[in-house]
């Protein structure tokens, strides 16, 4: 390992910028002659929009133009899409309703895009956008996940009883016969509670036009800003692909809401045309809360069967996903594709068996969130298995143990094809460095304070790597999942790399120049790496589903390959040898049993300048690129532990120990890697503890605003001790697997097993808040008062 | 926000003056409730008449027992104050729990009383310790000036100048935050003076900041923690909302009530 290369603890390249406040995004872009756009919203969860009347807006003071549905209608502007086909049991496509950028005659939710004002400045827009007359009808409204089919009330008219979809996957008659040879059935119903993705920096968008070119240009939070063109072109048709510049600059967080394209920075792009002023929209929190798209919402059954001898034998879960009161761009995907492939958690189940019915309901549209499907899927497997070990009086870890996949590859009942893993090993190391063996002595000291200790475990797995394209093609979605890359060597020998991936937290910038310096033999001082930007980087994928790693960074390897390639025969012509003489090793190009050798740089300096070979024989320059298509998703797993100790008096949770042991396979840089662990934990821990979005009966978010909605903070979050096991990934050429979902995935459910073994029963929901918790401890004290 | 005419006003006269003469006036002291407000356009008044710049509105005054707080003294200058800690500790410390730093250099102890949020911190401390609230006017007892939800006795145009209150022999402050604001969910401040023991309430009532009868009886009997067992506060009088209901807050008050006459008597 060399001071910058593949896993060095190297310093973020970025954060210069980034602690220093020079970082720019996309708020921090002015365009000359800008307007700004407001967005008038429902106040209504549902309501059949009789009139608008714009009459008086128009008129008012600083305002250029106002916009309804009717006039994205008029120039044929589509409606937003859902990227992802699901079909359900009996074969029908799932039912996706309209999804216009300003509503057409109905809106349904709270915050629902109405109407929009462009005018000189923010305030007057906002004065407009007050007096702008909507007569509604309100209708009833309908939140609950639970109840959305039994509602009479009607979303979308494709869909009377506001299913999307019904849909399953597994073997329902192999998990049947399991269950009816199973010597004990352990049941639970779960909620996975919505949550909203609260990225530092909320989403923003400036549209420009160009009359001279007919370009367009967008400057948009995106972390993809590829696939924003694609969809803003070929299925909006707001611009032609050729002529839509996405700029997606330093992205201020992320967490899976930003991979969405959504309405503000279509009807940016499309206004900036009709009023011909650049059009800038930055969103305020409060619109942030309302119209961002929520993660999470599922409520659950699931039922594990075990036979004598305590092995698992048979799963099957049913789930309700809420989808919100429209299909966001990859949201149908998550609560299936994304979720029931890893209902077989790190175990060998023979027989899972999984339905998922996805619904309307007049809520903000639910898509990918931090893990997107694979938390929630981790919370059914986790706590399920927690609480079948209890019921079996076994030890929950032991438990786990006995149940764990061992042979590799190992196919799943529920699709996957799990390539390597050790899970005993992270499971080891946990236990050791937890100090479990010392756990009851600490619980009893806790007890001598009044205070209830408790630990819970969680052994998650995640398929990460997004994705195979075949594969992901043959499972309804509507794009490849690959990455690009490009290697552009400079006469100087530095090197620009342009990816499809995007940082938006991630540290790209220091993390792919790492792989460059570790191939290549230069400094990463001499590594730009390139994105966010459709005209510098031909097209990418972007980055979600923690694939950066893995396959952003394996179409660097293939490009560096080829650059590496293309050296040797520069090298062989400059060093008078033949090519198959010629060896690239730290840096140097040298011939084989010689001393003769030339730097990198000095070979990239002979193929621009061209001296030594003839254009016939080879062609100039040093540019190389490649697209890297994954053969399998990656299989990060691992096992968290969590100690609480909980105040009974009142119902406070403190987390005493965390410990996370990780297989990531290769890590390029372990610092960075265990700031994602420590992140994902702090939203894993925000989900189990501390947040939960919230509807009223009539359809009103009651936690709108940081006043109501509890972020983590570093007050509820011990020092995390983290460890790593490593099995490199088979199927890339690096061996990473991915880290950047682990914590989110893997800590709810620690969580709670740890809150349920403090309390002594299973009766606690997420988030399990004071209130809620003080609550459960007091059923939890009823049988010591009986006594 | 919408547009308004700022006042930045010199003495306590000529912020008065400004508020007889102009139309739909709000005061602004650190702004912590008012400005939000505006920004989300809910409040949008006329006038905004500045108060930071009013001197005799400032300063920490201590005469034998007797002790004067500046309306516009800031949270950080009293939870910084050599002289409250000395001779009230139990209200710089409380003082020192309010918000963050940026709320404590900001906000102050006159806007807090004035507002009367029903989980504001400093309406408890009042109640107290019996403060006089003194304003440009008159003088308020605090258990005739607080009167609900954001109810005050102030009048239209009134100016808190001062609150003024003899420093108990023993006191303390213990709150619970609401987890997501960190406002006080329940905040219990108890006071032992010569003529008897004061507990207010605030985060927890229906109606606002009370003092809790019961508990103050029990502790004139003995001013210790046990004194408290089996001591409750109305579930009935209780407020109730998504964090926590009536039942959950009527114990807090218990809970945090014993902590608070614990930390009290364990004062050195």
């Amino acid at each position: 390992m060399t001071a910058t290369g593949i896993g060095a603890p190297v310093r973020r390249k970025e954060d210069q910028r980034f602690v220093t406040g020079q970082g720019r995004y996309v708020d921090d872009f002015n365009r000359p002659g800008q307007a700004h756009a407001y967005f008038l919203r429902s106040p209504h969860a549902h309501a059949a929009i009789r009139s608008i009347d714009t009459g008086l807006a128009m008129i008012m003071p600083g305002v250029i133009a106002v916009f309804t549905g009717d006039d994205l209608a008029a120039d044929k502007i589509g409606g937003l899409i859902c990227g992802w086909m699901i079909h359900s049991k009996d074969g029908s496509p799932m039912k996706a309703g309209p999804h216009p950028a300003l509503a057409q005659g109905k809106v349904r939710y709270v915050g629902d895009h109405v109407a929009v004002v462009i005018a000189e400045t923010l305030a007057q827009a906002k004065d407009a956008a007050e007096a702008i007359v909507v007569d509604y009808d309100v209708l009833p409204a309908v939140v609950d996940t639970a109840q959305a089919t039994k509602a009479q009330v009607q979303v979308h008219d494709v869909s009377p009883d506001n299913t999307v979809f019904n849909w399953h996957l597994g073997n329902k008659d192999e998990t049947e016969a399991a269950f009816a040879r199973a010597k004990h059935v352990t049941k639970i119903d779960l909620v996975n509670n919505r949550l909203v993705p609260n990225p530092i920096e909320p989403r923003a968008a400036v549209g420009e036009y160009d009359f001279g070119t007919d370009n367009y240009t967008l400057y948009t939070t995106s972390q993809n800003p590829h696939v924003a063109r694609l969809v803003l072109s070929a299925f909006i048709g707001v611009a032609p692909e050729h002529k839509l510049r996405v700029i997606a600059p330093d992205v201020g967080g992320g967490f899976g809401s930003k991979i969405f394209i959504y309405a503000e920075e279509t009807v940016c792009v499309w206004a900036a045309k009709k009023v011909k002023r650049p059009v800038k929209w930055t969103s305020d929190r409060s619109e942030a809360f309302l119209s961002d798209a929520h993660g999470r919402d599922h409520v659950t059954h699931a039922e594990m069967a075990t036979d004598e001898t305590g092995k698992i034998i048979a799963l099957r879960v049913h789930t309700t996903a809420n989808l919100g009161a429209y299909l966001s761009t990859f949201s149908s995907s998550v609560p299936t594709y994304l979720y029931a492939p890893l209902l077989s958690g790190q175990y060998d189940i023979p027989a899972i068996y999984c339905e998922v019915d996805g619904v309307y309901t007049n809520t903000a549209p639910v898509d990918a969130y931090r893990g997107a499907g694979r938390p929630e899927a981790t919370f059914v497997v986790e706590r399920l298995v927690e609480k079948t070990a209890r019921e079996l009086g076994q030890n929950p870890a032991e438990f786990r143990r006995k149940n764990y996949i061992t042979q590799f590859p190992h196919v799943t009942p529920v699709i996957m094809t799990y390539d390597t893993g050790d899970y005993a090993a992270s499971l080891d190391k946990a236990l050791e460095i937890a100090d479990y063996k010392n756990f009851d002595s600490r619980k009893q000291e806790s007890a001598r304070r009044g205070k209830l200790r408790g630990i819970g475990f969680s052994s998650y797995i995640e398929a990460c790597g997004i994705a195979p394209s075949q594969a992901v093609g043959s499972l309804g979605a509507g794009v490849g999942l690959w990455e690009s890359a490009e290697v552009r060597v400079n006469p100087t020998g530095s090197v620009e790399v342009l990816t499809g991936s995007h940082s938006h937290g991630q540290g790209h910038e220091t993390t792919f120049a790492q792989l460059v310096s570790d191939r290549l033999g230069i400094s990463i001082d001499q590594v730009s790496i390139v994105h966010g930007d459709t005209d510098k980087v031909q097209f990418g994928m972007g980055t979600y589903g923690s694939r950066s790693g893995a396959v952003g960074m394996s179409a660097i390897a293939k490009a560096i390959d080829k650059v590496i390639a293309k050296g040797k025969k520069v090298a062989a012509h400059v060093l008078e040898a033949s090519e198959g003489d010629i060896e690239f090793k730290d840096g140097q190009f040298g011939v084989a049993g010689t001393d003769r050798s030339m730097a990198f740089g000095e070979i990239a300096l002979q193929a621009y300048i061209a001296h030594k070979f003839s254009g016939q024989d080879l062609e100039p320059g040093l540019k190389e690129g490649a697209f890297y298509d994954p053969t399998n998703f990656t299989f990060p797993a691992g096992v968290h532990i969590c100690e609480v100790e909980i105040d009974p008096d009142t119902g406070v949770t403190k987390i005493e120990r965390w410990t996370a042991v990780d297989d990531f396979g290769v890590i390029i840089n372990p610092m960075i890697v265990e700031g994602q662990v420590h992140g994902g934990i702090a939203q894993g821990v925000g989900q189990a503890l501390l947040e939960g979005a919230f509807y009223d009966e009539s359809g009103q978010l009651i936690t709108a605003s940081f006043n109501d909605y509890c972020m983590p903070r570093a007050i509820d979050l011990p020092s995390f001790q983290v460890g790593m096991t490593v099995t490199p990934c088979p199927s890339n050429p690096l061996g990473i697997k991915g880290c950047g979902e682990a914590g989110a995935i893997a800590a709810p459910p620690a969580v709670i097993n740890a809150i349920t073994d403090a309390l002594g029963h299973e009766d606690i929901a997420m988030p399990a808040t004071p209130q809620a918790v003080w609550r459960a401890a007091q059923k939890a004290r009823m049988p010591m008062a009986a006594e | 926000m919408y547009a308004f005419e700022y006042h930045r006003p010199t003495s306590v006269k000529e912020a008065a003056g400004l508020a007889g003469t102009a139309e739909d006036i709000k005061f602004l002291a650190g702004g912590h409730t008012l400005l939000p407000t505006m920004k989300l356009r809910l409040a949008g008044p006329a006038n905004l008449i500045d108060l930071s710049q009013i001197a005799e509105l400032r300063g920490i005054e201590r005469s034998g027992d007797t002790i004067t707080i500046g309306a516009m003294m800031k949270h950080a200058e009293v939870a910084n104050s050599a002289e409250l800690k000395e001779a009230i500790p139990a209200l710089a410390e409380m003082a020192e729990l309010i918000g963050d730093p940026h709320v404590r250099n900001r906000g102050t102890i006159g806007g807090s009383i004035a507002n009367n949020d029903p989980s504001a911190d400093y309406p408890a401390a009042c109640l107290a310790l019996n403060v006089t609230i003194i304003t440009n006017q008159r003088k308020i007892a605090a258990d005739d000036f607080f009167q609900g939800i954001f109810t005050t006795a102030l009048e239209e145009g009134e100016i808190i100048t001062q609150v003024s209150f003899k420093a108990p022999s023993q006191a303390a402050y213990v709150k619970f935050r609401n987890p997501a604001s960190r406002y006080a969910l329940v905040g219990v401040f108890v006071a032992k003076h010569a003529d008897g023991v004061r507990v207010a309430v605030t985060g927890a009532g229906s109606n606002g900041v009370f003092r809790a009868a019961d508990m103050e009886q029990a502790l004139n009997g003995n001013f210790a923690a046990e004194a408290l067992n089996g001591v409750t506060v109305a579930e009935s009088e209780m407020n109730s909302d998504m964090h926590a209901d009536a039942a959950y807050r009527a114990h807090l008050v218990g809970v945090m009530a014993r902590r608070a006459v614990q930390a009290a008597t364990s004062r050195g």
